[in-house]
């Protein structure tokens, strides 16, 4: 029985309270925002070839971002959701990884998907709900999901995921795979009981899970400071008996350290992990949003200074792993791509009307067949107010 | 009289609340300082202070416990749910606690003060979780009052109303029409009775009844329909429980024909309910089968929004089957 432990407990005769904050937690920092590594810092495992694989995937990451809030716009997707400035997250989370592992996302960790390599058509087919998604038109833009990639498809009521990553790496154990799952959330859905009951059931039943919150500040308007009292996402680890470590989260080489490290432990101890990654949301929460409505600029550019992107170019340029030269024709070539794969994207039909009723169930049953048809022969009627499917109906 | 979305309205109606009653709290996700993502409790804050109208933790459960709590007091929480495709985390605390204090207590305790408004239904390109009409399931708890305003008037009306009544109550609010519905409404407090139902056109050959935003899409049917010299009578139902089973069953007496339009699916919805009474209330008088047009039986899709909603073409369609059945 687990009441063992407090057998071990010093025993008081006045009491001693453990104060809320009592528990220090250091947080891991190994790049400087010039470029240059702290003195003493712990590099992780990286060579040119790697660094600049990611270094890649968060140009990207920027580039898609810019182009697809300003594609919102101009009307030419109805959402979008940017990360600009938490892009080391991501990337490197799915850099500290491999392919194998399970990445079990909230929304904002496109760069995850990005550095596994989903295609600019699979992205933008998705966001423009056209018949090459994979998702088949099904959910709004960003919600991206890739069996063939090892992303769950996203699902945006917050915090589900959480459990589920410790049911995910539960199975991946007890089938001996060498695979973990990562497992991304906000410091807002952290509040979800969700949140809660997936540590807890992740710690009990020895998951390789690793958790990974990213506290960028802000859950849309809610500042951190009015969703939580305590020390952070990360003290609560320490209460459910998880291993916990707090990084900055705009150090993509402070990122990679610690997922290698957690994707080590998670498969070597069969158990779970928690990283809480300190960041700030530097855009809107989202295109339908306006920060100006609660906070200030003044806030915004003092977290500019501190861009996860430039830092790691910095310290590549130190490297001579990088130059200007090569930096100016990434992002035009970019930039370019982008706005092709919009272009070709945008004429992309719909789905066809099938895809309505199948994949409720595993085959469509008799009652949505019906409703099908007689949909179908609906639209026959009124061709021209049903312009995305009606021609394609026989 | 002043012109007021709906949004202004509701935003109205809770500074009313406010205003009247010092232990009446607003709160919820991102409601305090903004004001709500979509401005329903705007200035509400600034108004009324940080102890009254505040941003809660991301967590439904929370809020909907914690105004469990603060009824079972004496307080009058109003929580509001983001989304009431987001209200499910808090399903335990609405369906086994706020329906069920009184009950189980034998009236020594109730949460009778409760209000939790929610924005619901679709047509906005929102997808799976940024649609969905949820008011089947909670019409399936006894102990639950449940209301929709289809307009501005209504819903100022009809929200002061939920505040004061003495059970718990959730208000649907039709986001599609937060902004697009516009109207004349009083500047001074009134009420709209909860659990009557409005006749909104007088017609003779066949009711319609819709609730919320979808009276919009039965309207521009009803124009089509009368282009065909058939007289529909127009029901906003108001509240879906206790529902106005009178006013309906008299108007079908009247008619002989009824149409129920919802935009959930159609299988287990409010409409299903309410077909199988006016069936058995209104049997002899019925010359057409009670017809139910309403959204598939899929989650709410994305792409082919418009093919899946029950739009005024469907209704349509279903109004002359009726009336030439
Ligand atoms: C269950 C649930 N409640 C509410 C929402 C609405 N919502 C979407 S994002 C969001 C804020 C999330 O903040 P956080 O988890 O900190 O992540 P961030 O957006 O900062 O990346 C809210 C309240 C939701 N999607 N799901």
């Amino acid at each position: 029985m687990n009441t063992e432990i407090y057998k071990e407990s010093p025993v008081v005769h006045q009491p001693a309270f453990i104060d809320g904050h009592s528990v220090e937690i250091p947080i891991l920092k190994i790049l400087k925002q010039d470029g240059n590594v702290y003195d003493g810092a712990d590099l992780p495992e990286i060579d040119q070839t790697h660094a600049t694989k990611i270094y890649k995937a968060l140009a990207f990451h920027r580039v898609l971002d810019e182009r697809m809030v300003a594609a919102q716009r101009q009307g030419r997707i109805s959402f979008y959701m940017a990360a600009l400035g938490e892009e080391a997250t991501s990337v490197g989370g799915a850099a500290g990884l491999e392919s194998q592992d399970m990445i079990m996302a909230q929304y904002r960790e496109q760069g995850a998907l990005i550095y596994r390599g989903f295609s600019l058509e699979n992205f933008m087919n998705q966001m423009f709900s056209n018949e090459k998604d994979l998702g088949k038109g099904r959910q709004m833009p960003i919600h991206y999901g890739s069996n063939e990639l090892n992303y769950m498809t996203i699902s945006s009521p917050l915090g589900t995921q959480i459990p589920q990553a410790a049911g995910y790496a539960y199975g991946q154990k007890l089938q001996g795979k060498d695979a973990v799952t990562i497992c991304y959330f906000g410091e807002g859905a952290a509040s979800e009981g969700d949140f809660h009951a997936g540590l807890n059931m992740a710690a009990v039943h020895n998951a390789p899970v690793i958790f990974f919150c990213r506290n960028n500040g802000y859950a849309i308007s809610t500042p951190s400071d009015e969703q939580y009292v305590g020390n952070g996402i990360a003290a609560r680890g320490v209460g459910y008996g998880i291993k916990t470590l707090r990084i900055d989260g705009n150090d993509i080489l402070a990122v990679l350290k610690a997922v290698q490290f957690a994707r080590q432990y998670a498969l070597k101890e069969n158990k779970p992990i928690i990283i809480e990654a300190m960041s700030y949301r530097l855009g809107a929460h989202s295109t339908s949003d306006d920060p100006s409505g609660y906070r200030t600029r003044e806030e915004e550019a003092k977290y500019q200074a501190h861009d996860p992107i430039l830092r790691m170019k910095n310290w590549m340029l130190a490297q001579k792993w990088w130059d200007e030269t090569q930096e100016t024709e990434l992002f035009e070539k970019l930039r370019e791509q982008v706005l092709a794969a919009v272009k070709v994207a945008e004429k992309i039909d719909k789905p066809p009307v099938e895809d309505l009723v199948t994949d409720v169930y595993d085959q469509v049953p008799a009652h949505l067949q019906q409703q099908l048809d007689a949909l179908k022969t609906h639209i026959k009627k009124y061709p021209q107010s049903y312009p995305f499917t009606a021609g394609r109906i026989k | 009289m002043a012109q007021m979305n709906l949004l202004q309205a509701i935003n109205n109606a809770l500074d009313i609340a406010m205003a009247e009653n010092d232990s009446a709290l607003c709160f919820g996700e991102d409601v305090g300082h903004f004001g709500g993502v979509f401005r329903a409790t705007s200035g509400l804050q600034e108004k009324y202070g940080k102890a009254r109208c505040f941003n809660t933790p991301l967590v439904e459960q929370g809020i909907i416990g914690f105004a469990n709590g603060l009824a079972a007091q004496g307080s009058t929480p109003i929580a509001e749910i983001q989304f009431a495709d987001y209200i499910f985390p808090a399903f335990d605390q609405i369906v086994n606690e706020s329906a069920k204090f009184r009950y189980r207590s034998g009236n020594e305790f109730n949460v009778g003060k409760l209000t939790i408004r929610t924005p619901y239904g679709g047509g906005i390109a929102g997808g799976l979780y940024h649609s969905q009409s949820p008011e089947a399931y909670f019409a399936h708890t006894p102990g639950l009052k449940l209301v929709v305003p289809r307009n501005p008037y209504q819903a100022k009306g009809l929200l002061l109303a939920s505040i004061r009544d003495d059970n718990p109550v959730v208000f649907f609010e039709p986001k599609r029409l937060y902004r697009a519905s516009v109207g004349e409404v009083p500047e001074e407090d009134y009420q709209l009775p909860l659990g009557k139902a409005e006749v909104m056109q007088q017609g003779s050959d066949i009711t319609l009844l819709a609730w919320g935003a979808q009276l919009e899409i039965v309207e521009k049917a009803a124009e089509l329909a009368a282009k065909d010299g058939i007289s529909c009578e127009i029901i906003d139902l108001r509240s879906i429980l206790p529902w106005d089973v009178e006013t309906v069953a008299n108007s079908v007496m009247k008619t002989g024909r009824l149409l129920v339009s919802q935009e959930a699916p159609i299988t287990a919805g409010f409409a299903s309910e309410i077909a199988a009474t006016i069936q058995s209330e209104c049997f002899l008088h019925l010359e057409s089968p009670i017809a139910r047009i309403c959204g598939m039986d899929t989650p709410y899709p994305l792409a082919l929004e418009k093919e899946y909603v029950a739009d005024h073409l469907k209704i349509y369609e279903a109004i002359k089957h009726s009336v030439n059945y």
